[in-house]
């Protein structure tokens, strides 16, 4: 048996980590959170130019071929370093969507583009509070054009196209719904970007007036793509997730040996010993689900919608409890807007609801 | 990323090893205990009209017989020498049947490990394949009154009389003392040396004279473990395990080997809930269809694969040749605390119901009543919650030690009362 990643998987996440290490230090994502940016230009090229966007696009469409398990090991990273970039929206999202379900035109326009970080994309699927449901969808699609409200649009103001979800009848059921994408530069798109808990992220209202939209795959089986894009983007989002657990807790470890009170390393107290073990076996219980979730998207088993689920109910745990605990560690120093703390403990809430309820 | 999620990731080598384990489980389990075995359990199994031991035994005995007892145990001492993704294959295809193994765990997989360590060749080959085969069943002989969490503070002594030992003194909590047949004994060999480095392991036969044993009962009604106390109980210096006053190191090694019981099946009460749910009618409709229960359903369903995909990363690195390492006290950890809240919440479904424990007039035969009353238990025995998280946190995140006032002060120097 042979549950853990290979050792050349290994090799690129060490070289991910270095990378990462050097190019998104904790100023980089400080310079999106305050607005400087609205993400990191030159962190999207050099990850782009280090082939870690195109990791799971087919080598025809400019990728490397290489697969998902390797795309986990590079979203852990990501995660870990709180990489402003809107990597999930584009390459979780977007390109799977269009990898799924796209025409070969559409491919070979977008996953190259995509490839090079010539083109950012985006899901525009919630409108407002609640899980989103194809009952519930209100945007309208036909002969080409759509209308109407998205929001939160996940790195909506910066991206270059949409994947909408749209209503195209109104019979009441899943084949109601059908995907478009939509070119963001084009007519009849007004965007507006909205202050959220992690600006290190763009998040944003797109509404849409008869603008101009090109099916992606068959109108009646948007819900379906949906869904399976979604299973998907749960796995890789719950690896984003398990990285950044690890380096609150290693952060809150880190802490403990440093930090005197009473004479001795805080970490010596039961009380602080106890909080961090607690978050080891929250976050050890996420990579392990995050395994199952990574075998079962490589081999595309059947088991995929439980695993997915499974691995991301326990990464967003693990990480909302690593990171609010690690803040508790550090004390007063780690409610300091100077501290990290606070950076991991918005990317946990906000990852948290990425993808719905 | 290759694993055991499916039958079909089996290597050519792999599947014929599970073609051959299930056509022999098949031909040769005892198929009229399946209904009994079927049920969900967790805990020790009561079968009716059967004496639990008796089938155990028997069913033990025909494994050993065919070369499919303790499979990783050498050949020479009763096993087959088989690697542990086999182990885990073999625990898969035995399914139901390896409840009967339950008597035997201790033995097999802690005191057996430490006899191979550290006795002579003599009895090894006289006393492993018998534990093995399940002819023998094994205790260990470790906790005390003044020595539970704090094992190293015991205080049973041993003094060696010529070529014997005499020992004097009194254990608790053992597990199994009643039915077994000879168990592993720590005892404290020089009070004068700081705790940890007086103590010498040896191994015994229970029905040796001046050893007794006395079922505890127990905070649920039941009986498992026990006290035993030592009177001038004499054994030969050949049944010591390790160096005199090495007993810290070898028990270290039986610690280790409980580790390495994985897969060993560590009951969380899940796939019972889930059953239970899934036939309780409540007053709007099945359980399984409450949203409520089904939110908290999700939450034990994650950690329960997460043990078990956490038990699939320890077998990996067990087959890459790595020793499990501290990082798998979190089973324990884990399940005790699940095993005691599902139990709690299995009876807030069933409403002023769920106080009766009579197992004719209540759901799912008292089963989560009798969780109840014991799974307390589960969280207290072979390292408690805090000794646990103390072993992450100090021997997987490096934090410091506890402070030790006693460690390095002469044992019989140590006072013994708070006031």
């Amino acid at each position: 048996m042979n549950f853990d990643f290979s050792d050349d998987q290994k090799q690129l996440r060490d070289e991910a980590r270095r990378f990462l290490a050097e190019h998104c230090p904790p100023k980089a994502i400080r310079a999106v959170l305050e607005g400087q940016q609205p993400y990191d230009r030159a962190l999207w090229k050099g990850l782009a130019e280090m082939g870690f966007l195109g990791v799971a696009i087919p080598e025809r469409f400019g990728g490397a071929g290489a697969g998902y398990l390797e795309l986990c090991v590079i979203a852990e990273e990501m995660g870990r370093a709180l990489a402003p970039v809107p990597f999930a929206s584009t390459i979780y999202l977007a390109a799977e969507a269009i990898m799924l379900a796209g025409s070969d035109a559409q491919k070979a326009k977008w996953l190259p583009a995509i490839a090079s970080g010539a083109a950012i994309g985006t899901l525009a699927l919630f409108e407002g509070a609640g899980n989103p449901a194809h009952k519930t969808i209100k945007v309208s699609g036909s002969q080409g054009a759509i209308s109407g409200t998205k929001a939160p649009v996940a790195d909506g103001a910066i991206a270059d196209f949409a994947i909408v979800a749209a209503r195209t009848a109104s019979t009441g059921r899943e084949s109601d719904i059908g995907l478009f994408l939509v070119d963001l530069s084009g007519d009849g798109v007004q965007r507006r970007t909205l202050t959220n808990i992690d600006q290190s992220h763009n998040q944003a209202e797109i509404i849409f007036d008869r603008c101009k939209a090109e099916p992606l795959g068959a109108a009646s089986e948007g819900w379906s793509i949906l869904t399976r894009v979604l299973d998907r983007a749960a796995v890789l989002t719950a690896f984003e997730q398990l990285g950044g657990s690890d380096r609150a807790l290693e952060m809150g470890r880190d802490y403990a040996l440093d930090r005197i009170a009473f004479g001795r390393q805080i970490g010596s107290f039961q009380a602080v010993k106890h909080l961090l073990a607690d978050m080891y076996v929250s976050a050890t219980l996420a990579r392990s689900n995050c395994y199952y979730g990574a075998w079962a998207l490589s081999t595309n088993a059947a088991e995929l919608p439980e695993a997915a689920a499974t691995a991301r109910i326990s990464a967003t745990q693990a990480f909302q409890h690593c990171a609010k605990n690690n803040i508790q560690v550090h004390g007063g120093m780690g409610f300091t807007w100077e501290f990290d703390c606070h950076l991991y403990y918005r990317r946990a809430n906000a990852l948290a609801l990425s993808l719905g309820r | 990323m290759h694993s055991r999620c499916r039958s079909a990731d089996d290597t050519p080598q792999e599947a014929a090893f599970r073609a051959e384990a299930r056509a022999w489980i098949s031909a040769n389990a005892p198929k009229e205990l399946e209904a009994e075995l079927s049920q969900p359990t967790v805990g020790r199994i009561a079968l009716k009209n059967k004496d639990i031991l008796v089938e155990s035994k028997k069913w033990q005995k025909k494994k050993a017989e065919a070369g499919w007892a303790c499979l990783h145990w050498p050949k020479e001492y009763g096993g087959r020498g088989a690697s542990p993704i086999e182990r885990v294959i073999w625990q898969q295809e035995e399914g139901i049947y390896g409840k009967l193994e339950g008597v035997f765990l201790i033995g097999q997989g802690m005191c057996g490990p430490t006899v191979m360590a550290f006795g002579n060749e003599a009895d090894k080959a006289k006393y492993l394949p018998k534990l093995a085969s399940g002819e023998h069943i094994w205790c260990q002989l470790f906790s005390e009154p003044s020595a539970g969490s704090d094992v190293a503070g015991l205080r049973t002594r041993a003094e060696k009389k010529g070529d014997d030992w005499i020992i004097n003194g009194q254990k608790v909590w053992t597990t199994g003392a009643h039915f077994s047949d000879y168990g592993i004994v720590i005892t404290r060999t020089d009070p004068t040396q700081p705790k940890h480095k007086g103590l010498t392991m040896f191994f015994l036969d229970m029905k040796t004279r001046g050893v007794e044993v006395k079922p505890i009962k127990q905070a649920n009604g039941q009986s498992e473990f026990n006290e035993v106390y030592f009177t001038d109980v004499k054994i030969p210096d050949s049944q010591r395990l390790g160096a005199v006053n090495d007993g810290w190191n070898v028990s270290l090694t039986t610690l280790m080997n409980e580790r390495m019981s994985i897969g060993a099946r560590q009951s969380t009460g899940f796939p019972e809930l889930f059953a239970f749910c899934s036939n309780l009618m409540l007053e709007d409709g099945l359980a399984i269809d409450d949203k409520n229960v089904r939110s908290k359903l999700a939450n034990w369903a994650v950690k329960a694969s997460g043990l078990k995909y956490t038990s699939y990363r320890a077998i990996s690195a067990l087959s890459r040749g790595e020793r499990p390492g501290p990082e798998n006290s979190i089973g324990k950890l884990v399940a005790g605390t699940m095993l005691q809240d599902i139990a709690t919440f299995a009876l807030d479904l069933q409403g002023a119901a769920g106080v009766l424990s009579d197992a004719d007039s209540v759901a799912a035969a008292g089963q989560f009543q009798s969780i109840l009353l014991r799974s307390p238990s589960d969280r207290i025995a072979g390292g408690t919650d805090e000794i646990l998280r103390n072993i992450i946190a100090e021997r997987v995140l490096g934090l410091p030690g506890d402070i030790r006032v006693d460690k390095d002060i002469p044992f019989n120097a140590i006072p013994t009362k708070g006031r």
